[in-house]
Formats: structure tokens, sequence, C-alpha cells
């Protein structure tokens, strides 16, 4: 079942430059995600990605063609707040995805919007902030928390909607290592045990190999997909548009030039050492 | 440096005046205000000054960070009451060229001043024992009356709130981009009024810039948590008023009925 | 070789006494050659972004000493500003601190405060910019009209621009995609050929840090833990997962081999390497001509 479902949207800010016509940021994309799905969404900036998932909440509406959200057109204007609750989305800046001065307060901004009774608000707050392990620091003020956990705070505020999917546009694009690995284990929980549908927009293939499916865009337009070990070993692909594969799976690349056997690229560094031993005998 | 700053003195506590409504806090506040200056005789004066005491007695803050409090205004209150003191009316008790001091001028120097302090620490007792959050919360549900005449008080309440968000971070910015504008040589610190002032300017730009892409971000946020506006908008944390509330009510009203009281049974020097 | 910076217990403490006293570097004692390529690694609050700033007297040591080529930085306190000039140090997100009408004017911004001017001033924008890789056609155009990438590269000529004797970049690739981080990266080796020059990297990729550093200082709790060649530090893959770091995927994988008893080195820093040892052992069995 699809959860949601975009076909052929073209999308283009509207913004004439140097007297050129804007070309179109997102250009024929089609796409659907299931339910309790984990998709990354691969490329460079400027590819289409954040345009893309900025398309999932009704935050942009399509020049042409159609993203439905659970069977809602996202077009439709009496549907836009239904979608948002829906569909959250969490942006890349942890600072700037707060808006109260106290966690929890935070956490209840989404309920409150939606007009939820105070009561039925607190037990959602709570549960929220104990799905991503920051129940502890809900009287907290945000500016004084790591960046990881400001984004986990981010990710509670969308929980806390009851919302269905989660789209994430470089969530630990400003993260440091410990902050990005709080994050990925997060989503990862919340995919595995709450079947939350999971839309990562990442630069990092680190994090795209976690995946159910990845799916590369480049110049706007959907240049490959499929599952990650499908998508890594089109090693050649990816390096033409200089995008980045694991070290594991480019050194089994390299070593299959040299006329090595292998049948199937490794992504993981314990893929990669039980292939090197079987080669290696 | 910059960072050090916090805003709002708010220091958490469980004391009876922490766990009063802050709507109570500020009605009480407004109330006593008024009262300080309907203080005629010194009998009813030192009535307040007692009731003063008392609340800081009993608002788990230390005097100390009262006293500190009443530094910062030290000076105004000095010059205000000198003021008072040569301005005076009627006999003159003392003289010396045109410089004169009188009985209504000693008067009004003691309850001008007692006045200013008591104004002082009532206002800093409401920050001290009062989040800003819930003073947001409470300026909200006080003002909620004029919203029918089309004040925007949703508003005004939101924008305190984003601003109290921001300011530590905005802070912090500031401090980031001081010091790498130090570290390309920026001179802060030396040459006249207009160099220094022109000195604040790679400062200024890229902080501005800054918050207004921070604004952006923060509009999208809350767009995409389904914010519009006021409107069925409901608050995880109802302000309720309680048994504890209505005793404060009673003492205060207690008190100023005591001040009316000593009002009409003895002369005002005022 | 003569040293360029020597540090000598060098120990910052914040807030000292107050109640919130705390140790944010202690005794760092270390000297880094002139022309080295130094790499600084270290988690979050592990002390190094206190480090750097204080080599160009950002921060004033509470205890130690920072030498600039055998002299102590803080010696004449007035005249901080002139090592400012002399240890560059681009900070995380540089982007955010462009602020002149056009980009040649914001990279003058160093070199002007230095008191250059006329065909020299010009001289030290142009050069930088090329090194930064920025065409010329962009130095007239508002700072706040470029891309992300092309920001970051405007912000770091800033800095070169007072053509320092070390510089410190400070996370210089966090934020961009793979395609800005090579780009960038490559820009900085680039500089450091042809600068000769001291350079100093602080950096949570260590894909990075193996591609560039000669030698790389770890920070752990406030403390210098390694100071070693960038081979040596990485071939203590499990001391550096006990302080909460880690080496790069390829690294793991031969020292994994290593252990299980293959011929292999593990202290390989990047593909090409790795594969040069298998295959060789490979071919030694006779498994591939």
């Amino acid at each position: 079942m699809e959860f949601i479902s975009a076909q052929n949207v073209c999308f283009s800010y509207s913004e004439i430059e140097d007297g050129k016509k804007a070309v179109n940021a997102v250009d024929g994309v089609s796409l659907d995600i299931k339910k309790g799905e984990f998709v990354a969404l691969l490329g460079h900036n400027g590819c289409g990605k954040s345009t893309m998932a900025k398309h999932f909440n009704a935050m942009l509406v399509p020049d042409s063609g159609k993203v439905y959200v659970d069977g809602d057109d996202t077009s439709d204007e009496d549907k836009t707040y239904d979608i948002r609750r829906k569909v959250g989305l969490v942006q890349q800046n942890p600072d700037n995805q707060l808006v109260a001065s106290i966690v929890e307060e935070d956490v209840a901004f989404g309920p409150e919007n939606l007009g939820v009774p105070p009561q039925e608000i607190r037990l959602r707050v709570d549960e929220a902030l104990k799905a991503v392990d920051m129940y502890e620091y809900r009287k907290n003020a945000p500016f004084k928390l790591s960046g990881g956990q400001k984004q986990r705070i981010a990710i509670a505020g969308v929980l806390a909607m009851q919302t269905e999917c989660i789209v994430l546009d470089e969530p630990t694009a400003m993260l440091d290592p410990n902050g990005r690995n709080e994050v990925m284990s997060t989503l990862i929980k919340l995919n595995k045990k709450k079947n939350m549908t999971v839309v990562l927009i990442t630069h990092y293939m680190d994090e795209a190999v976690l995946a159910d499916r990845v799916v590369v865009m480049d110049n706007g337009r959907i240049l490959t997909q499929g599952k990650p070990e499908e998508v890594f070993s089109q090693v050649e692909l990816l390096k033409k548009h200089r995008l980045d594969v694991p070290q594991a799976t480019e050194l089994a690349y390299k070593l299959r030039g040299c006329g090595v056997k292998i049948d199937r690229l490794p992504l993981t560094t314990e893929d990669c050492v039980s292939m090197l031993e079987e080669v290696l005998g | 440096m910059v960072r050090d700053v916090t805003l709002g003195q708010f220091y958490p506590g469980n004391s009876f005046i922490h766990r009063l409504d802050p709507r109570s806090k500020i009605l009480l506040l407004i109330g006593y205000l008024v009262i300080i200056f309907c203080t005629f005789n010194y009998l009813s004066l030192s009535l307040v000054t007692i009731f003063t005491l008392f609340y800081i007695l009993i608002s788990g803050v230390s005097p100390k960070i009262y006293l500190k409090s009443l530094k910062v205004i030290i000076v105004i209150v000095l010059i205000t009451s000198v003021l008072n003191l040569f301005y005076g009316t009627g006999e003159p008790i003392w003289q010396w060229g045109i410089i004169s001091i009188t009985m209504n001028g000693i008067n009004r120097a003691v309850f001008v001043t007692i006045r200013i302090v008591c104004l002082i620490l009532a206002s800093s007792c409401l920050t001290f024992t009062t989040s800003p959050t819930d003073l947001t919360d409470a300026i909200e549900s006080l003002l909620k009356p004029i919203a029918k005449i089309h004040f925007p008080v949703h508003e005004v309440a939101m924008m305190m709130t984003l601003a109290l968000r921001f300011v530590p971070t905005l802070l912090e910015e500031t401090d980031k981009i001081m010091q790498a504008q130090k570290a390309r040589g920026a001179d802060m610190d030396s040459g006249n009024i207009v160099t220094r002032v022109k000195a604040f300017i790679p400062i200024l730009i890229p902080l501005f810039v800054s918050a207004f892409r921070r604004a952006y971000d923060v509009a999208t946020a809350m767009e995409c948590r389904c914010y519009h506006g006021g409107a069925g908008r409901t608050r995880m944390k109802v302000l309720h008023m309680t048994k504890r509330d209505a005793a404060a009510f009673a003492v205060v009203a207690l008190m100023i009925s005591g001040v009316i009281v000593c009002n009409m049974m003895f002369p005002a020097v005022m | 070789m003569s040293k360029i910076l020597e540090l000598r217990d060098l120990s910052y403490v914040y807030g000292m006494k107050t109640p919130f006293e705390k140790k944010a570097v202690d005794k760092v004692t270390l000297s880094i050659e002139k022309g080295e390529f130094i790499g600084i690694i270290g988690h979050t609050g592990s002390g190094k972004s206190t480090l750097v700033q204080m080599l160009n007297g950002l921060i004033r040591p509470t205890g130690g000493q920072v030498l600039l080529d055998g002299t102590d930085i803080w010696e004449k306190p007035k005249e901080i500003r002139k090592i400012r000039f002399r240890v560059g140090m681009v900070f995380q997100y540089p982007e955010y601190q462009l602020f002149d009408e056009t980009v040649y004017k914001d990279i003058s911004f160093g070199p002007k405060n230095m008191g250059k001017s006329g065909d020299e001033l010009d001289f030290a924008v142009r050069k930088a910019a090329e090194f930064a890789g920025l065409k010329d056609e962009l130095l007239n155009k508002s700072p706040f009209d470029l891309s992300g990438g092309e920001k970051r590269r405007a912000a770091i000529a800033g800095v070169i621009a007072m053509d320092p004797e070390v510089l410190i970049l400070d996370e210089p690739t966090a934020g961009l995609d793979p395609m800005g981080r090579e780009l960038l990266l490559s820009q900085i080796m680039q500089y450091h050929r042809e600068r000769k020059n001291t350079v100093l990297l602080v950096s949570h990729s260590m894909e990075d840090i193996a591609r560039v550093a000669d030698r790389i200082i770890v920070m752990n709790n406030s403390k210098l833990e390694m100071f070693e060649t960038t081979k040596k530090v990485f071939s203590h893959g499990r001391e550096l997962e006990k302080i909460g770091l880690r080496v790069p995927q390829i690294t793991r994988i031969m020292s994994i081999l290593k252990d299980k008893g293959y011929d292999v080195d593990d202290g390989s820093l990047n593909v090409g390497d790795a594969l040069m040892q298998i295959t060789a052992l490979l071919k030694k069995e006779g498994k591939i001509w």
C-alpha cells in the first residue's frame, strides 16, 4: 500500500535569474513510498532532494504532476493540515527547529496547534520524549543541549503529532559523529519498532546504506534506485556523478577489476572481511 | 564573555511564591504597586515595608540576590531622593545660599526612596520566582479579553516565546562571529567612538543575515508542525488557580486594607 | 626543519575560581615542525577547539606557553593582534562571518587590518582567491549571492589573504556534500604544497584526516592522548574506539584481516593502499597474475 505517491512531479522556484528562465529543481520525479518503509534520498546539494522533501508534507505543491499522501492530494488546501499531521518534516539546522525555551513545551507545540486536549498532550509528549530517549531532559533549555539531542527533540516534536511518516532533510549534516549515531539509531528504532515510515534525505552514503531502499537523485531526476547493495554496486555510475561509495564496496570493485572473481559487492566492514577471507583462502 | 549572560533571572525553587499561579503573581504585583504609591504617612509606609520584607523572606531566593538587583538602580534612587530633598516646600530647617532643606523635602526623599526600592524588589520577586515561559503564558491569558477588540494577543505572546528561545542562541552566535572577526585582525578595543562603532559593522551584518535566515527556518519548522495562529490552539499546561492563590489574594487584600486604614487614622505627611 | 609552534604545559580552565570551574585543556606539551600538515581529532568537548583558539591568542591560556617561532605569543599582550595575522584561524561554518558588499572587499578585510594597501593588498586578495578556487568574476559579487560552497571558500580566502605562517582550519568541510568536500580538501592540499606553510586541520572525518595529515594530534578528556604519524595513530584502532573515535572503514577492514593472521598492514589509510596489499598477497599465492 503506497503511503506517499509522487507522480511525475515538476517544480521550479519561480524567480528568474539573470534573465534566464529558471530551471526545474525537480524535473519529472515519480516515486512511491510504502507504509513502514525506510527510504534514503541520496544526492548532491542542488540535486532536488530537499525540494522533493517539501512536497511530501505540502510545504510545496508541484507545478505539474501530483503528490498523494495517504490518498489525499497535497494541492487540496483543505487537506494541508491533515497531511502535515501525518507527515512530519525535520530540517537540517538543529538550532532552528525548536520554538520553545523548555524541551517538553517544544514537543507539545505540534499537538497544541492541532487542538489536542491538555491531558492527552501531556501523555503524547511524555511518550514521544521516551521514544527518543530524551525524557530526563524534558525540563531543560534546548540551547544547552548538543546538536544530536536537539535533533532528537525535533523528532519527538513530530512524533507527538502522531505522524505516520517522518521526512528528514539532512538531519545530521551539522552534527558530530556521536550526534549522527544518536539520530540514526533513533530513526532505525522508530522504523523497526513502531513501523514508522522514514524518508531520510542525506549526502552521507554510510547513512543511506542503512535504509531499505536508496533513491539517488541528480539534476532534479532520479538517477537510480533499489536496495542499498543494488545501488552501491553501480560503482561506475556513482563515481561518474561524483558520489561516494563505501570504501568496502570500492575495494571489492577494484579487486574485481584486477580479475578477482567476486559475485556480490560488500557494503559493510564485516561483509568485506568475509569476502576477503574467501578470496584469500 | 557574552555567552555568560543568561536571560531572565529565574531562580527555580519550590517556595509558596514559586508555586503561585503566574497570573496571580502579576495581578498581585499590580495591586501592590498601586498601594505603594498610596502610602501617605509613615505608618502605612512601614506596613508596606514590613510586607516587602515578609515576601522576600518566604520567596526562597537569597536576600543577597535581591540586593544585587538593587545595585543596578542605586544611582537612580540616590539622584531622585537628593533632588526631592532639595525641592521640598514650606519652612526651611537648614539653608545654605539658595540650597534649602525643608521637612517636606525630607519626607518626600524618604517616601520616594522606599517606594522605588519596594517597586524594584517586588518586580524582582516576580521574575526571580516565575520562569519566562510561565510569565508569557500568564500575560497571554490575562490579556485574552482584549483580543475581542482585535488586539493580537496570541501573536504578541508567540513573539515573546520565540524571543526567549532565541536570545541565548543569538548571543552565542554574536560571540562566535566576534571571535572569527578578531581572528581576521578586527580591533574592537581601541580608537575613537567613530572607529569603534565602525568596528562593529563586521559583526552586526553577519548577525542580521543569520537572524533572518533563522527566522525563515523557524517559520518553516512552525508551519511543518501545523502552526496556523492562535485559533483552535490548546495548551499542554493549563494555568490553575488554587487555594494557595486565594490565600495570597487574601493576604495582599489585608495589607491593602491595612494601608487604607492607616491612611485614614493618621494625618498624611505627603 | 625547525619548530614553528611549541606548546609547553598549555592549560586552560573555564570559570577559574567559580563553582563551575572546568578544565578544557590540561598540560599539553608538543611541538610542530615548519611545513607539517597536522590533523587534530577528538570527540566534541575533548578540548580541541579551546586548544586551537589558544594557538592564535583568541583565548589566553591559564597555564603554560605557546611559542611561535621560539617566542611566547603573550610576551607583549598589546601586540596579540600581530600573532593573529601570523596564525590564521578558519572557524567552523566560516561563511557566517562574511559581511562586506563584495567578495573582494570581504577578503581584503584581514590584510587591510594588517595595514596592507594598494598593489600589495590587491595581490594578496587575488592570490588568496586563486588558492581558494574562486573565479575572478565572483570577486565583484555580493558574498550573499554565492552558493554554499563558494561562500565557504570565500571565507577561507579571507584568512589565507593574511598570508599566515600557520593556518588552522576547524572542520572546514562540515555540512558540504561529497563533491564540495572533495574540492575544498584538494584546494587545501594544493595550498599547503605550494605555500609550504604549516596547516592544522580539525576534523571529525577520519577519511579526510587520513588523506591529508602527516601527523595526528588526538585529544581526549582535555588531555593530549596521542601525537604520532597518521599511520601509527590509525593502527591503534582499538584505543581510538575506546575514546569514542573511529578509524576509516578501510583501515578497520585491514586491521581485522591482520588480527586473523593475514600479512597486511593495520595502518592502511586508503583504498589504493589496501588494494595493493591484497593483490600482492593474491599474486604470491598465484591466484592472479
